[in-house]
C-alpha cells in the first residue's frame, strides 16, 4: 500500500514551514513528502525535471519579484505535477492565481488535503503529452514557428485557439530544451522537418 | 573544498587580511576574475590587501567582486557598497566585456569551426547563422553598456548632471542573452550528427557552461554592484 502514496515536492525556503508540511502529510498517509528544495537554483531545477513528483508544493517567495508573476508557467517547464502554492507571508492575488491551488500556513490539516485532492483531480483530466518526441502536430507547428509565422496566424492557420498553440509552444521548448525562434529553426532544419529555402 | 567554502560562506566572507591564494584554494573560478580586476596571479603569497596595493587596484572593490561572484546568497550591504569605487567596477566590467567577445566567443568559434568538419553544406550554414546572431546579440548588449551606460556613470561622478537617463533604465535594459546561449547548448549537446567529434564537443559544452555561469555572475556583479552604487551617486546629486 506503501506504494500508493502520491509524492509530494516542497520547494520552501522556511524549513519550519517545510517540516511542519512534512509532519501532517505522514500524519494523514494519503501523501509523502518525497524531497524538499530550499530554493529554484540550476541544479535544484534539473533534479526537478528528473524526479518522480505527483504534486509540488512552492512557495512563491522562491521567485524573485519580477518572475514571480510568470512562476506558474516557469513551473511547468520542469514538471506535469500540478503546483500548489504555499502563502506564508501576504502574496498578491495576481500571484496566488496562477496556481492550480493556494494553501494559507494557517490552513487545518483536512483542509490541505483536500485542496491538494483537488489539484491532483483537475490535472488528471488535463491531456498528458509523454517522451521527448514531438507529435505530429508539434512538428507542424514548429515548422510554423521557424518559418517566423506569429501566434496568432498559426492559431488560424490550424482553426485552433491561440492559448493551444502557446501550450503546443511550451511543450515543444520542453520537449527540445529549446526556446528561442532562432534555436528552433535550426532544429527544424536540422532534423529536416523544413529546407533552408523556406526559411530565408 | 566544498565544504570549506560552505562553512566559510556561512561564517564569513573573504576578507583583506586572507592570503591571495586562500582566496584562489577557495573558488579558482575567480583566477581569470582577478586578471580582470589587474592583479596578477604571481602575487598569491600576499595578502589580498598588499596584493592590490601593489597591483594599484582597490580593495574594497575587488571584495566586492569576489563575494557577490563566489557566494550566491551574498547581497552586499550598504556600508561595503560605499566602500566600493565605482570607476573601478566599470572598469572590471569593461574587460570582462573584452574577454567574452575576443576571448571566449572566438574559441567557441574555433571549436565549432572544427567540429563541424564532419557535417554537411546546409548544416554547417545553419548552425553558423545561428552562432553568428548570438555573436551579434552579445554584441549589442555589450555596446549599449559600454556606449551608454558607462559613459553615463562617467559624467556623473565628474559631477556632470546628465538628464535624460538614469540607471533605473539601465536595468530595465537587461535583456536575456542567456537563454540563445543555452540553445546552443542544447544543439550541440542533442542535435548533431553522431560523427562530430566527442572531445571536440565536450569542451565547446564546457566552454558554454563556464561562459553561461560567467554572465549569471556578471549579470549579478551589474544588478548588486553597479545599480545600486550609481543610484546611491543620482540620488546624492539631487540633494
Amino acid at each position: 500500500m506503501a506504494d500508493s502514496k502520491k509524492n509530494v515536492l516542497l520547494i520552501v525556503p522556511s524549513l519550519m514551514v517545510a517540516k511542519g508540511l512534512d509532519s501532517i502529510l505522514s500524519d494523514l498517509g494519503e501523501f509523502k513528502v518525497c524531497g524538499i528544495l530550499s530554493d529554484l537554483t540550476r541544479s535544484s531545477e534539473t533534479r526537478l525535471k528528473n524526479m518522480d513528483v505527483d504534486i509540488v508544493i512552492i512557495d512563491p517567495q522562491v521567485f524573485d519579484y519580477d518572475s514571480r508573476k510568470n512562476a506558474r508557467a516557469l513551473m511547468g517547464e520542469f514538471t506535469d505535477a500540478p503546483v500548489i502554492a504555499i502563502e506564508t507571508i501576504a502574496m498578491g492575488e495576481e500571484i496566488l492565481k496562477q496556481f492550480d491551488e493556494v494553501v494559507s500556513i494557517y490552513d487545518i490539516p483536512t483542509v490541505i488535503i483536500r485542496k491538494m485532492r483537488s489539484a491532483l483531480d483537475a490535472r488528471a483530466e488535463a491531456p498528458k503529452a509523454e517522451g521527448n518526441e514531438l507529435s505530429i502536430r508539434e512538428k507542424e507547428i514548429l515548422v510554423c514557428v521557424a518559418k517566423g509565422m506569429l501566434n496568432k496566424e498559426i492559431a488560424d492557420e490550424y482553426n485552433i485557439s491561440i492559448y493551444t498553440v502557446i501550450t503546443h509552444r511550451k511543450n515543444i521548448t520542453r520537449k527540445t530544451g529549446i526556446k528561442t525562434v532562432a534555436g528552433l529553426t535550426v532544429y527544424a532544419l536540422l532534423n529536416n522537418l523544413i529546407d533552408m529555402n523556406s526559411v530565408e | 573544498m566544498t565544504t570549506l567554502k560552505k562553512t566559510i560562506q556561512r561564517d564569513v566572507l573573504f576578507s583583506e587580511q586572507m592570503r591571495l591564494a586562500d582566496l584562489i584554494d577557495l573558488n579558482y573560478h575567480l583566477l581569470p576574475i582577478l586578471s580582470r580586476l589587474g592583479v596578477s596571479v604571481s602575487l598569491s603569497d600576499h595578502t589580498v590587501a598588499d596584493a592590490c596595493a601593489k597591483s594599484d587596484v582597490d580593495v574594497a572593490t575587488l571584495l566586492l567582486v569576489c563575494n557577490v561572484y563566489t557566494f550566491d546568497d551574498y547581497v552586499p550591504s550598504g556600508a561595503a557598497l560605499s566602500e566600493g569605487n565605482p570607476t573601478d567596477i566599470i572598469k572590471y566590467l569593461h574587460n570582462s566585456h573584452s574577454y567574452y567577445l575576443e576571448d571566449a566567443v572566438i574559441a567557441m568559434q574555433e571549436d565549432i569551426c572544427k567540429l563541424l568538419e564532419p557535417c554537411g553544406e546546409k548544416q554547417q550554414a545553419v548552425i553558423w547563422k545561428f552562432f553568428n546572431d548570438y555573436k551579434a546579440e552579445l554584441d549589442n548588449h555589450f555596446g549599449y553598456e559600454e556606449k551608454v551606460v558607462f559613459p553615463y556613470v562617467a559624467s556623473l561622478l565628474r559631477g556632470e548632471d546628465r538628464k535624460g537617463f538614469s540607471i533605473a533604465q539601465f536595468e530595465d535594459n537587461h535583456s536575456n542573452i542567456s537563454e540563445a546561449l543555452n540553445d546552443l547548448k542544447n544543439i550541440i549537446m542533442k542535435y548533431l550528427p553522431a560523427e562530430c567529434s566527442d572531445a571536440l564537443r565536450n569542451r565547446l559544452l564546457i566552454a558554454i557552461y563556464r561562459l553561461d555561469i560567467d554572465l549569471v555572475k556578471h549579470t549579478r556583479i551589474e544588478d548588486n554592484i553597479l545599480v545600486p552604487i550609481v543610484t546611491r551617486i543620482e540620488e546624492n546629486g539631487r540633494q
